[in-house]
């Protein structure tokens, strides 16, 4: 599972393994239903939920509404305090100043705190390819990126691996990056834990750079925050000489104040802790302590086209909680590498086809994959309406219409594969519009109901594969109702 | 009262009993009930699969059918979250095209007088005992436009508990979606079975011998997993339920 994201099928068939993989199921449900049950009891516990959720959103709302006046005055601040503001327009464009800011160190390794604008970039192979090694520290990442494999969770990156399986990629790559996994390791946590920390705390000592991403920025004091578990991303901040931090330019936030919310509902949404382990922040530089240099890399990449969608710019009120994804049945059976994308689950369906568009085959499948059951919109703190978006997204792959691309006004044609689907569509709603056709229809099917197979052809052949169909009744109720009740027949 | 049943073309077509349960129900708790012929389809697979400009014409037609009456009752979840939910929605996306208001206006009038059956059983008439008698262990599915988009919280269940004879098992799992979800059982066909088999192995877990829900589109799937699976359990819409009395029993 190893590569890039580019290329990948549509959700469908990457889907179809997924469900058919037992372990994969079985690590996914585990995980999934422990995570959802507490989080459950952790938001319960909070008697004024639902006002946090509604200030998380007018928060967010309000901040992406004037992001052009908080992004300057955040650069102002950041510069201000000692450090240097890129703008990135786009992935490669990032990658660029971060090598850039790296071979000026003249180092060739980095340590990472999870970021995942710079998996969205592909920042690690980028920066490989200049020669220069980035060491993942979050331990699920770590596993990931030992496992020359992907992440398939936003909080969780490998959720869809067991302690077995770690202990297996554990003695078999450590060595190959840095100090090896102990003689004997087994797969009890506390030995596992114990193993990545020494081979982690050989790379914290080390290094010269720090690469971090952040979930929360401060515009009225240029102020970075990150919040974390482990402890991980508090080293990665402090112990380098030089730190860039890759961000996107959504997670401004305009004042201290703000945060009171997102530090509340962020930990409980996410790993259902009142209060999450590590809070860190940091405003540009000090001379006697921490990073002597300080880069904020801030990162576009669809970002301000997204905005320019009433309907899909919601979906950049995000944090990042992964509360949507534990709850939602499609991600539970389908994993996290079928959405192709760093961005996995309900939040992903909506914000890749956003972000990249939907011109690829797996990005125009993304609003299909799921049933539109709501259970995300329910969870999510900041109250992004899912569902609503995804039928949004489906408008606009089978209809097209006017979109925002690199900042120009363009308009989308309909996808293609869809033009059976459109005639069906256009047919149904023109009998619809015609009650005596439906009727005619109706009735036709109740005489030939003798004859009618048990599977269905075409696009249908997948529904009869693993479920019955209903039999047509001998009469259909509007017959049935003129018959006892003597309607009108309409035409 | 006078209410107009809107069946929805799926139970019309697929499931008259559920049709004629409603009208049974309906008749002995005292209200007047009408069916308009020119009814069709509300539009909501259109809406949902992403051809909206070609369910505003059904939601017109909607709209024209219905507009008279004093309250549209209907025993679909979704059906009636469509009317509820999203016909305003459709309204406000005309609008935001610089089409003006005519359809936000058009489709005004029926959005609040749309009832789904347990929640117009409950809110309008305030009955909870609708004198109906069904002697089977029965398990409830609340389907997902009916439990968020609707709201209808534990009504079908308090409709359920003032059954004669009908002993209610909690459904493990019952929040969870069932897998239908319209077009997505054809366009994500593994998941969708997926889900519809853990519902039903959920369902089978309680013991019952029906599994009962507001909704037939979701029964369909259920049903039809249920028929493959070769499970003793039935799928029943709510509807047949509340209907079925001792002088005249559910089959």
């Amino acid at each position: 599972m190893s590569g890039t994201f580019v290329g990948m099928p549509a959700f469908p068939e990457a889907a179809r393994a997924a469900v058919g993989d037992q372990t994969l199921r079985g690590n996914l449900r585990h995980a999934t239903h422990t995570i959802r049950a507490k989080r459950a009891k952790a938001v319960a516990e909070v008697s004024d939920w639902d006002q946090l959720r509604e200030a998380g959103k007018r928060i967010k709302d309000h901040t992406l509404r004037h992001l052009d006046r908080y992004l300057v005055q955040l650069e102002e601040r950041v510069t201000a305090a000692g450090g240097t503001v890129h703008w990135a327009a786009d992935a490669e464009e990032a990658n660029r100043i971060v090598a850039a800011l790296v071979a000026e160190t003249g180092e060739s390794e980095v340590v990472k705190v999870k970021s995942m604008a710079t998996q969205e970039i592909g920042l690690n192979e980028a920066l490989e390819a200049e020669g220069v090694h980035a060491y993942e520290t979050d331990l699920a990442e770590l596993i990931v990126q030992l496992g020359k494999d992907r992440p398939s969770h936003i909080l969780v990156p490998a959720i869809h691996r067991n302690r077995g399986e770690i202990r297996d990629i554990f003695r078999r790559e450590m060595s190959e990056w840095g100090r090896p996994a102990p003689e004997g390791l087994t797969d009890t946590p506390a030995e596992l834990a114990e193993a990545a920390r020494v081979h982690l705390r050989e790379k914290f000592l080390r290094a010269k750079v720090g690469v971090s991403g952040a979930n929360f920025m401060i515009a009225e004091t240029g102020t970075l925050v990150v919040v974390e578990s482990e402890g991980n991303g508090r080293m990665c901040l402090t112990l380098p000489e030089t730190l860039i931090s890759v961000v996107g330019i959504e997670k401004i936030l305009p004042t201290w104040r703000d945060l009171e919310v997102f530090l509340q509902t962020l930990p409980r949404s996410s790993t259902a802790e009142r209060m999450n382990p590590y809070t860190s922040m940091w405003t540009g530089t000090t001379d006697e302590d921490g990073p002597r240099a300080f880069h904020l890399v801030l990162l576009d990449n669809g970002r301000t086209d997204t905005l320019a969608d009433e309907v899909g710019r919601q979906a950049l009120r995000c944090i990042r909680c992964s509360a949507c994804l534990n709850v939602c049945p499609v991600y539970e059976r389908a994993g996290g590498h079928a959405y192709g994308s760093v961005y996995p689950g309900p939040i992903g369906a909506i914000l890749s086809p956003q972000l990249r568009g939907t011109a690829s085959e797996i990005d125009a499948s993304l609003p299909y994959a799921s049933s539109l059951c709501g259970a995300c919109y329910e969870v999510c703190p900041v109250a992004i309406d899912i569902p609503e978006v995804l039928v949004r997204l489906r408008e606009r792959v089978v209809e097209g219409g006017p979109v925002v691309r690199d900042g120009n006004r363009v308009v989308l044609r309909p996808a293609k594969g869809h033009a059976a689907e459109r005639a069906a569509m256009r047919a149904a709603r023109w009998a619809f519009a015609r009650p005596g056709a439906l009727r005619a229809g109706q009735r036709l099917a109740s005489r030939t109901r003798g004859l009618h197979p048990r599977t269905l052809p075409g696009p249908g052949r997948a529904w009869s594969a693993t479920r019955d169909l209903p039999a047509v009744p001998a009469e259909p109720f509007r017959d049935w109702w003129q018959r006892t009740h003597g309607g009108e027949e309409a035409k | 009262m006078r209410v107009a049943l809107f069946l929805t073309c799926v139970n019309d077509t697929l499931y008259p009993d559920t049709g004629r349960a409603v009208v049974k129900l309906l008749t002995r708790l005292g209200v007047e009930v009408d069916f308009p012929m020119a009814q069709t389809c509300c539009g909501q697979a259109h809406y949902n699969t992403g051809y909206r400009h070609e369910a505003e014409p059904l939601a017109r037609h909607f709209s024209d059918v219905f507009g008279e009456y004093e309250a549209i009752v209907t025993p679909s979840g979704s059906c009636g979250a469509m009317v509820r939910e999203l016909y305003p929605r459709m309204g406000e996306r005309a609008r935001a095209e610089g089409r003006g208001d005519t359809l936000a206006a058009t489709l005004a009038p029926v959005v609040p007088k749309t009832y789904e059956l347990t929640e117009f059983l409950v809110d309008v008439l305030g009955v909870t005992d609708v004198g109906a008698y069904y002697p089977r262990k029965v398990t409830y599915h609340p389907t997902c436009h009916g439990l968020r988009s609707l709201g209808l919280g534990d009504r079908p269940r308090r409709l359920l508990d003032a059954v004669k004879g009908l002993e209610l098992v909690e459904l493990p799992g019952a929040d969870e979606c069932c897998g239908f979800g319209g077009t997505f059982a054809l366009k994500n066909p593994d998941v969708s079975a997926a889900m519809g088999a853990d519902k039903v192995r959920n369902a089978e877990s309680t013991g019952a011998d029906v599994l009962c829900a507001a909704d037939n589109s979701c029964l369909m799937h259920i049903g039809g997993t249920m028929a493959r699976l070769e499970t003793e359990l039935r799928p029943v819409h709510i509807a047949e339920i509340l209907a079925s009395t001792e002088e005249e029993p559910a089959v």
